[in-house]
């Protein structure tokens, strides 16, 4: 439908730019820092033409390409959007561009590798959310470990041959089942392209199975308790840039594998198991709310932050089904997928400036211990306002992007359970508390030390980076309105699509989920 | 037996070999020590004219000639193809290090062509006997490739054990063709196929047959019960000969699975499908288990060898077209892997040094960047893991067993390709995260290593992305 295979561009601009940043070497360390901005810069405004040419009028998957691959197995070179991935792509192009700045003056060692791994990177990460053949989503979904891989190991901290190792193998286990539940569909199905296995009527038996291989690999990637240990570890060994893309993109496609794959495809086992990711993802609210509380180090208290937020993604996403079953309730179930979509979103932009943040200072100081801090604003007023601002919206301050996905996410499960809503609601308090804390800890009060008192404020590349960060958290957190328009339809379409029971006839009797007719109406 | 032109012509490439074998053998009686490359040279210009004549002789119908002794079909020409490639890649590999040594003399080169003559003929074997005759030939001259170093203990060692055992394996096998023919009255897989789908299971001899048979393809992928000579062959033996005898024989022994379970024993399958089973699922438990405590990366990349036997038997036990043609692409990936990861440890040695310890591996990004990224991608790829070629032959694979109902296997190849990817990850991690030690000399190649392993490490990446053009020549064959 359009002339330019955009998306084909948007995935393999920045590798090409990765591979002419390898090849460039290390001579001219000018030169190559240049190009991977050049090029980052140049896939974020091809990217913007998706959101530009996107229709969000239709569900229907846009911008598609399709070539055959493998053609004895049926696997294509098939792309597309829809307003679930669209936002997210955008939001992976946007990010790395701050990325590439953060790395500037920072990274000594190797740096052409360096931004090469990111670009390259930033490729396969369009790549997974904008595949629609399971094969060729298998493959970047993988794929995106190797320079994750190196990335954390090569310009990590002290510790990160075992926290590389342990987020590699972590995420290998969770996926290798996946690819299994893959290959079964293919022989169910005839094809690989994701759209058919949406249209796949599944027993109840394999939906469990398949339901539970997919869980496997988004849980550990979102990460969900009790998966999520390889999390503060990744967090806090590897380099700013990378905790920026794990914590502001990689748990993000844990979230979309969800939302692509397990309620589509595995409807009736997702509503049979929906209680156990609503208990887990309680808990990562509350419990890992209180392990936040009392870390010592900076970068991990983000770090489970990250994970108590990326609870409140999945229990968005998982809330529908108690809606959609219980008759009494009108409403809410599109509420919540699109709360858990925003938060997303939001917390890409949230908790890449936090990170950020604890970058600038982790450059100056070298150390990420809340202790080795106190009184930064006296020295820093720049750096001070900007962290206290992000660190507000990743307490859900109303008025920034981070009140808005939980707020919808809170009201939506109050449509099922009183009972949820309030334990989600704790994070209103645990959030602001255990970030607003560390910002007391860190950025208020006297001057701690000598170290501190010799701290130089924000250079402009770090003032321009946060600055557009704070910037479009403010934009998003005031009118969300463009946000949600993009994904409305699609998220309607999706909530309708999992109303409807995949059993086959032999089983029909123990459908569980309300008929499409009703389902129409919850969705309203 | 006619000599004639019927006969001679599809046979062209193995007698390319053979001339440039004799020819090497008696020229190299009148180099001088300096002049010694030649052999070299010679060897190569052999292997390629052996895959222009491939080429040539290659396509169309199969044929059927030498009395039905020999065959040519579409499998003989892909394998053929693959086992000379593979073979030019070791000995442009193994030069710099015999040259060190003052070991580039002609009888590497000779026992190097016969083993690839060897091999030739195991794939265009159409009987039992032949088969066992390229068998022998391929394997006596790796004997000998493995004592090549003479002067080592350890060589020695390596090269008796690796003797004893594989005449153990041979000794098996023949014991089970001779069953074989006892059973049918033939040593062709055509008549042996047609007598064997009219009696079925009713003859035990038939049956002890097979398991014979089974044993000795066994010992030669060196798959688990029978693995034990692999680790220890792959450690003392000389890493040139290593990465000769690691690399195409699986292909030729892939070979001599295909030709005598499937175009022999097809109507049995039930029957060996259970063995191999118990093979596979015992190869990738042991072999990827035990690689983990390796320190040695000969002796680990042997365990390696082991988990990787196990997915080719996978493939082959799935008994469906699919399935050969998925053993079969991944034969052909495993034998380009294995020969460029010896190829780097060939680079990284030099005079007086042997790279044989994970440790020696250390901050190789740091010396030579281009050498990582190769080695990275032969690791990543061995792991499985996209875009690589090795995660497009796990598939595959996995396609076939899936195919067949028989997810639980697929889903224990993947539990442990996962502990699989443990070890591979921590030679990643020796050659990018580590500094190389003090002492470490700056890397210094030929421009030819560098073209090949260049060659080598990016097909890999383009096989993995483009996958299809290969399939489909494997898929033919079958």
């Amino acid at each position: 439908m359009n002339a330019l295979p955009l998306l084909t561009l948007t995935i393999w601009l920045p590798i090409i730019g990765g591979l002419v940043v390898l090849a460039s070497g290390d001579q001219e360390k000018t030169l190559s820092k240049w190009t991977a901005l050049a090029f980052a810069v140049l896939t974020f405004v091809v990217s913007l033409g998706l959101w530009i040419g996107f229709d969000p009028t239709t569900a229907e998957m846009q911008f598609v390409e399709r070539a055959p691959w493998i053609p004895t197995f049926n696997v294509e070179y098939f792309l597309g959007v829809d307003g679930l991935s669209m936002p997210l792509i955008v939001l992976t192009t946007f990010i790395s561009i701050f990325v590439i700045i953060a790395g500037w003056e920072v990274i000594r060692y190797k740096p052409s590798q360096y931004m090469a791994a990111f670009l390259i990177m930033e490729g396969i990460m369009v790549g997974v959310f904008s595949a629609l053949d399971a094969v060729l989503f298998y493959v970047f979904w993988e794929a995106m470990l190797i320079p994750m891989f190196i990335i954390i190991g090569v310009w990590g901290g002290p510790n990160r041959v075992y926290a590389t190792i342990k987020f590699f193998i972590y995420t290998f286990l969770g996926s290798v089942f996946m690819l299994v539940a893959l290959i079964y569909m293919y022989f169910q199905s005839g094809s690989f392209s994701i759209l058919d296995f949406h249209a796949l009527e599944l027993g109840m038996t394999a939906q469990t199975l398949i339901f539970i291989a997919f869980f496997l690999a988004f849980a550990v990637k979102v990460p969900m308790f009790p998966v999520h240990t390889w999390l503060p570890d990744a967090h806090v060994e590897a380099p700013t840039g990378g905790s920026v893309i794990l914590a502001a993109i990689m748990l993000k496609i844990g979230g979309y594998g969800f939302l692509r794959f397990s309620l589509p495809i595995t409807p009736d086992a997702s509503a049979d198991l929906a209680w156990v990711i609503i208990a887990l993802s309680l808990i990562a609210i509350v419990y890992i709310g209180f392990v936040a509380l009392v870390q010592q180090d900076m970068k991990k208290l983000i770090a489970y932050s990250s994970i108590a937020h990326m609870g409140f993604v999945t229990l968005g996403f998982f809330i529908v089904f108690t809606i959609a079953l219980n008759p009494s309730v009108t409403g809410g179930a599109v509420m919540g997928i699109e709360g858990g979509m925003v938060q997303m979103i939001s917390h890409g932009f949230i908790s890449g400036a936090l990170f950020l943040c604890v970058g600038v200072l982790y450059d100056r100081v070298h150390s990420r211990e809340i202790a080795d801090y106190g009184g930064v604003i006296n020295t820093m007023p720049w750096f001070g306002a900007f962290m206290v601002y992000f660190a507000m919206a990743n307490a859900g301050l109303p008025g920034t992007s981070g009140f808005v996905g939980e707020f919808m996410v809170i009201l939506a499960t109050f449509k099922a359970s009183f009972w949820w809503a309030l334990l989600a609601a704790t994070t209103l308090i645990l959030a602001a508390a255990f970030t607003l804390w560390m910002v007391k800890r860190v950025v208020f009060g006297e001057v701690k030390n000598e170290k501190v008192a010799a701290l130089a404020d924000l250079d402009l590349r770090e003032r321009i980076n946060l600055g557009a960060l704070a910037a479009v958290v403010l934009l998003f957190g005031l009118w969300p309105a463009p946000l949600v328009n993009v994904m409305h339809v699609t998220i309607e379409n999706l909530v309708e699509q999992v109303g409807v029971c995949k059993l086959p006839e032999a089983e029909r009797g123990e459908c569980v989920l309300a008929r499409p007719e009703t389902v129409a109406s919850v969705a309203r | 037996m006619t000599f004639d032109a019927a006969n001679l012509l599809p046979i062209l490439p193995e007698i390319a070999i053979l001339v440039t074998a004799s020819v090497v053998l008696i020229l190299d009686l009148y180099l001088k020590d300096q002049d010694k490359g030649l052999n070299h040279s010679l060897t190569l210009l052999g292997l390629v004219i052996a895959i222009a004549l491939t080429g040539l002789v290659g396509g169309g119908e199969a044929q059927v000639f030498f009395d039905g002794n020999l065959i040519r079909d579409a499998m003989t020409d892909l394998l053929r193809g693959a086992i000379l490639i593979v073979s030019i890649l070791t000995f442009v590999y193994a030069r710099p290090w015999l040259q060190d040594r003052g070991m580039l003399v002609g009888e590497f080169y000779v026992l190097g062509l016969l083993a690839v003559l060897g091999m030739l003929i195991m794939v265009s074997a159409n009987g039992f006997l032949t088969l066992y005759l390229g068998l022998e030939l391929q394997a006596l001259a790796l004997y000998a490739l493995v004592a090549f170093d003479r002067d080592s203990s350890k060589g020695a060692e390596a090269a008796m054990k690796y003797f004893v055992l594989g005449a153990l394996g041979s000794g098996l096998l023949l014991y089970g063709v001779s069953m074989i023919y006892g059973a049918t009255g033939s040593i062709e897989f055509a008549p042996v196929a047609a007598a064997v789908a009219e009696q079925g299971m009713s003859n035990k001899v038939l049956v002890f047959g097979i398991a014979f048979l089974v044993i000795g393809i066994g010992f030669k992928f060196g798959a688990v019960p029978f693995h034990m000579w692999v680790p220890d062959v792959y450690e003392g033996g000389p890493t040139p000969a290593v990465l000769i005898l690691s690399s195409a024989p699986k292909i030729a022994a892939f070979a001599l699975a295909v030709r005598m379970l499937v175009d022999g024993l097809h109507t049995l399958h039930p029957d060996w499908q259970g063995m191999l089973i118990i093979l596979a699922v015992l190869s990738m438990g042991l072999g990827n288990l035990v690689a983990i405590a390796q320190s040695n990366i000969k002796r680990m990349l042997a365990y390696s060898t082991i988990s990787h036997v196990g997915f080719i038997f996978l493939g082959l036990l799935a008994g469906s077209a699919q399935g050969y043609a998925a053993a079969m692409f991944y034969t052909i990936v495993y034998a380009v892997m294995s020969a460029g990861a010896f190829g780097i440890l060939l680079i990284l040695s030099r005079q007086g040094f042997d790279a044989e310890r994970l440790e020696d591996l250390k901050g190789l990004n740091d010396r030579d960047s281009w050498y990582a990224a190769m080695m990275a991608l032969i690791m990543f790829s061995m792991a499985g893991v996209p875009p690589t070629v090795g995660f497009m032959a796990k598939l595959l694979v996995l396609e076939a067993v899936v195919r067949i109902d028989m997810v639980w296997l697929a889903l224990v190849a993947v539990f442990f390709s996962i502990i699989g990817a443990f070890y591979y990850l921590r030679v990643i991690k020796f050659i990018y995260f580590d500094k190389p030690a003090e002492d470490t000399p700056a890397l210094v190649t030929s421009s030819g290593v560098r073209f090949a392993m260049s060659l080598n490490g990016l097909a890999l990446l383009a096989l993995g992305l483009f996958p299809a053009a290969l399939l489909s020549v494997c898929q033919a064959a079958f």
